[in-house]
Formats: structure tokens, sequence, C-alpha cells
């Protein structure tokens, strides 16, 4: 109940803020030596909540679909690829960390690779994989690609940290019980990662939604959110309220994935709940 | 004095049968032909008979962890044979011929008490309801039956040490090897703990291989104390303990104190 209002507290500042910006900000921005540190604050630029609102209800093109359908069909339609690319990249991050914490010489051979493999810029890398489209695999799994490729590296990363942290005498605990490397993955590894691996895959699922917009874009993959928000801005001097539709769109589906994410938590981590301490 | 012990009052081992543990001229050598090359062990013999406690005493880095940890063949000697229930430790590691415990309780923090007390047994493949029943046994034996589905983290220190022991002893295995367990742990707990102990040993008929460095803990908990140096690690006394009784008069006792100052100078030679 508390966390509901807090939410609802959360959404009213951050309107209060808006209108309270646009009521007290100079409509051509603040400019300062050249330079402009405050944003517009006319109606082009910002326009105000109720007009956002107002264009959501309103059919996209005259005698079209109302705006809220068409951004919550593209929202569905981005959710689907970023759940597959966050699958994906979850599942090549486990498997990646799995292998670096079984092998020292895999740690140290790949572990510089995963970290470089993000700091490739995604726009170069979009169409090359935008290649792929069609002939390997169809072009929104594409964009997955790209998504996995952005979630794998905090999984991979965090993980691999979880898996290293039970101190040396649980790993000879499990030595002691002839527990070999599978069994002690499963038994003490793996619950042990836990921890670490709930805040990487809230990363990872950020970094999906944020992969699937992109590569949406950058791949000219039709139908969803990310595609939508680059049509509506083109539209953004005759009807600025649109992109912000779309935007609204967009951070939804960021926090609906967020969400799920965090519900996988709660059955998992029974055992953090309970703090008080007995003695005897 | 030492001839005082009454059987009725101290369960007196059979040493008549095979030997719990025997380490055959060992040496540990880490890090070989490396700088920084380490000799923890050099020549070690030691013998621990059926249902004895033997202590293991000495300065930090004398090599008593190593020792043990050879016992338990978590490593391996350089030269040398462990043997352990009559079988090479490494065999006897796979058929779970000992329970161990550590300074650290090192429960797993996300399974209840009975979870970590049935872990081994899991391991070991036996069934559901049979390592239920076993763990709460094993509870009972340490008195925390009550705390079967709390999780560690609730617990204090001394309960979470009374756990590890009651895991430890899960397999009902006839060696039981431990590294300083109550050395984390105030001096009532501590007490309280080591007469528990010695009563799961008497009744369990366990043989007990224990590291510690506090003289009056070893002399109190054993029928051997047996003394180490350190750089090379090796043996240098092994001293007989029979107290009267193991409980508040037997840490009253002359023969108590006699023979804490008898491992101190063994300590000081």
């Amino acid at each position: 109940m508390r966390r509901v209002l807090s939410v609802i507290a959360g959404l009213i500042a951050a309107a209060l803020a808006w209108e309270g910006y646009k009521a007290a900000g100079d409509p051509e921005g603040t400019v300062l030596f050249g330079v402009r540190v405050l944003p517009r604050a006319d109606d082009l630029s910002m326009p105000h909540l109720s007009a956002i609102v107002q264009r959501l209800a309103d059919p996209e093109m005259t005698g079209g679909r109302p705006v809220w359908i068409v951004v919550l069909d593209a929202c569905l339609f981005t959710l689907g690829i970023t759940a597959a690319g966050f699958l994906a990249g979850t599942a090549i991050g486990l498997v990646l960390a799995a292998a670096m914490q079984r092998f020292r010489i895999v740690e140290r051979g790949l572990l510089p690779y995963v970290i470089l493999s993000q700091t490739v810029p995604l726009v170069a890398l979009a169409p090359l994989i935008a290649g792929w489209g069609g002939t390997l695999m169809p072009p929104w799994a594409c964009v997955s690609v790209i998504a996995a490729y952005l979630a794998f590296f905090p999984v991979a990363v965090g993980m691999l940290r979880g898996l290293q942290s039970p101190s040396a005498a649980g790993a000879e605990l499990m030595r002691s019980y002839a527990a070999g490397w599978w069994r002690t993955l499963m038994k003490l590894r793996f619950p042990a990662a836990l921890p670490y691996l709930f805040p990487a895959l809230r990363l990872a699922g950020a970094a999906a939604v944020v992969g699937a917009v992109v590569g949406e874009i950058s791949t000219g993959t039709r139908g969803g959110i990310g595609r939508l928000i680059i049509e509506y801005s083109r539209e953004a001097t005759s009807d600025p309220a649109k992109v912000y539709t779309a935007m609204l769109g967009a951070a939804l589906l960021g926090l609906l994935v967020a969400g799920t994410v965090s519900l996988l938590e709660l059955p998992l981590m029974r055992h953090r709940r309970h703090v008080e301490v007995v003695t005897l | 004095m030492s001839e005082l012990a009454s059987p009725d009052v101290v369960p007196v081992p059979e040493r008549g049968g095979t030997a719990s543990v025997v380490v055959d001229s060992v040496t540990k050598v880490f890090n070989r032909g490396r700088p920084d090359e380490v000799t923890a062990l050099s020549d070690v013999h030691l013998t621990v008979g059926d249902g004895e406690f033997v202590s293991l005493i000495g300065p930090s880095g004398c090599g008593k962890s190593t020792l043990l940890r050879l016992i338990a063949d978590l490593i391996e000697p350089t030269t040398g044979t462990v043997t352990v229930a009559g079988k090479p430790a490494a065999q006897a590691r796979r058929d779970q011929e000992y329970g161990i415990a550590f300074q650290q309780a090192g429960l797993f923090e996300w399974r209840t008490v009975r979870r970590n007390v049935e872990l081994p047994l899991e391991l070991r493949g036996m069934s559901r309801a049979d390592r239920r029943a076993r763990a709460e046994r094993m509870l009972e034996l340490v008195g925390l039956a009550d705390f079967a589905g709390h999780y560690p983290g609730q617990l204090s220190g001394g309960m979470q040490q009374r756990v590890a022991i009651a895991r430890a002893l899960a397999v009902q295995p006839p060696l039981l090897l431990m590294d300083e367990p109550f050395g984390a742990l105030d001096e009532m707990t501590r007490e309280r703990l080591q007469s528990e102990l010695l009563g799961i040993c008497a009744t369990t008929g366990t043989s007990a291989v224990f590291v510690t460095h506090s003289i009056s803990e070893a002399v109190f908990l054993s029928d051997r104390v047996v003394v180490m140096s350190a750089r090379p690690g090796r043996i240098t006394a092994s001293i007989e303990v029979r107290l009267p009784s193991r409980d508040e008069a037997g840490r009253q006792a002359p023969a108590y104190f006699e023979k804490i100052t008898e491992v101190r100078q063994a300590l000081r030679a």
C-alpha cells in the first residue's frame, strides 16, 4: 500500500515539475554566454500534459486508430523482441559465467573480450546484424540479437562475481562431501550467486529494452515502439504532443520489464526477509 | 594422578581395534620449486585410535590446519601417506568417512537450519524422509530442535556453530575433524559447546581430531594433546591426558592444571 502511494506521489511530483517549469521557465529557454542552460518551455518543446493525454485519445491520422492503441500495439511488439533478447542474453551470460568460473584460462582469455564487446558502438554493429535478417532469421529476430548483445553483459559479469563469491571453506566443505564441480555449482555456487544475479538481471532487462528500441531504429524494423518514436518525432513541429505519447510508451515498457524481473526475485530470496536474530 | 580415571565416569576409548587415522611420514611443501616455497609439515607421524579424541596445538603457522586438511584430503601430501578408516584418504573422503567443521560455521544462508544439516545426506542420495528424520535427530543432539525452520542469519554465532557440528555429524561418520570450531565464540558458549561435544563423541563413539590454540580447551577435551612447532611444522610432543571427569569438577582437578602446565612447557620447548 505504501509503495503504491509512493509511486503515485512520484508521478504527481514529476507532473508538477513539468507543468511548474512550463509556467515559470522562459519559452525561449535560458541562454547564458551563448550556452543554453535550460530548455525551451514553449508548447512546441514541452506540450502541456493535458495535450499529451488528449493526443493519446485522438486518432493517429484522420480516420485512423486512436494513438494509445497504436502505441500499446507497438509496445507489445517491442516487448516480444525484448523478452526474446533478454532470455537469450541471460542464457548466454549464465553459460559464459559458468565457463569462466570453471576454467581460469577461459576467464583470463574471455573476460577482456566480454568487456570490450560493450565498447563497440551499437550503431556500427546494428547494420551488420540487420544483414542477417531475411536470410538467417526473420527481421525481428535481428533486433532481439542486438538486445541480447547488450543484455548478456551484466549477467555474465554479475554472475561470475556471484559464482566466485562462496568462501574457500564452502568449497572445501563441498569437496569433503565428495561433490564434483556440477553439484558444487548447483548446491553452493548458484544459490550463493543469486544476490548478485538479480541486480544483474535488472540491468539486463533495462539493457534489453534499450537494445530493442535502438535496434529497431538502426535496422529499420517496423511495428515497434522505437520505430514509432522516429516516425512521430518527424511530425514534432506540427504535432509536438504525439512524440511524447510514444516516449511514454517506451517508459512504460521499461517499467514493465523491470517490474517483471523484480517479481522473479521474490520466491528465490525468502531467506533475506527474515532478519530478527535469536540469541540463546 | 592420571590413573584415577574410572571407566563409568569417563568412557575410555577402545584402542584395540583399527586406527581411525594413520599419518605416515608426511611432508607438505607449498609452492614447490618457486621462490615462495614453504615447508608446512616435515616428516609427521600421527596415529589416532578408534574413539580417541586428539587435539593438535601449536603456534600460528605450525601446520596444524594443514595436517587436518591432509587427513580430510582437501590437500594432498607432498610425500608420505594418509590413511583414514583403513583406506587411503581420498577414498575415505569419497566414502564420507569423516565429518568436518571449520572456525566459521559456513552455513548456507539460503537454506534453513534443517536443510543445512541435510546437505551432506542429500549429496549421498538419501531419501527425503530419511534425511529429514536424521537431520532432526542431529539437531536434537545439539539442542536446536526448535530452530529447524530458521535461517542461519537468524541465529547467534554459537547456535550457528552447533548447526555446523550437527551437519558434520549428520552422516554419522566414525571420525570428526574440527578446525578451531569454537575459536570465534565467547568463553561461556565455548565451554558449554565443549561439554556438548564430549557428550556427543562419547555417545556416538566418534573419534576426533581437533585443532585449537587454546591450551585449556585441548587439555579439557582430549585423550591426547599433540604439540606442534613451527617452521617447518613438526610434532614435538604427544601428551596423554586422563582427567578424573570431564565436567566442571574436571576443570578444577589438579590433573587438569598439571596437564595444562605440561602442554605449556612442551609449547615453549
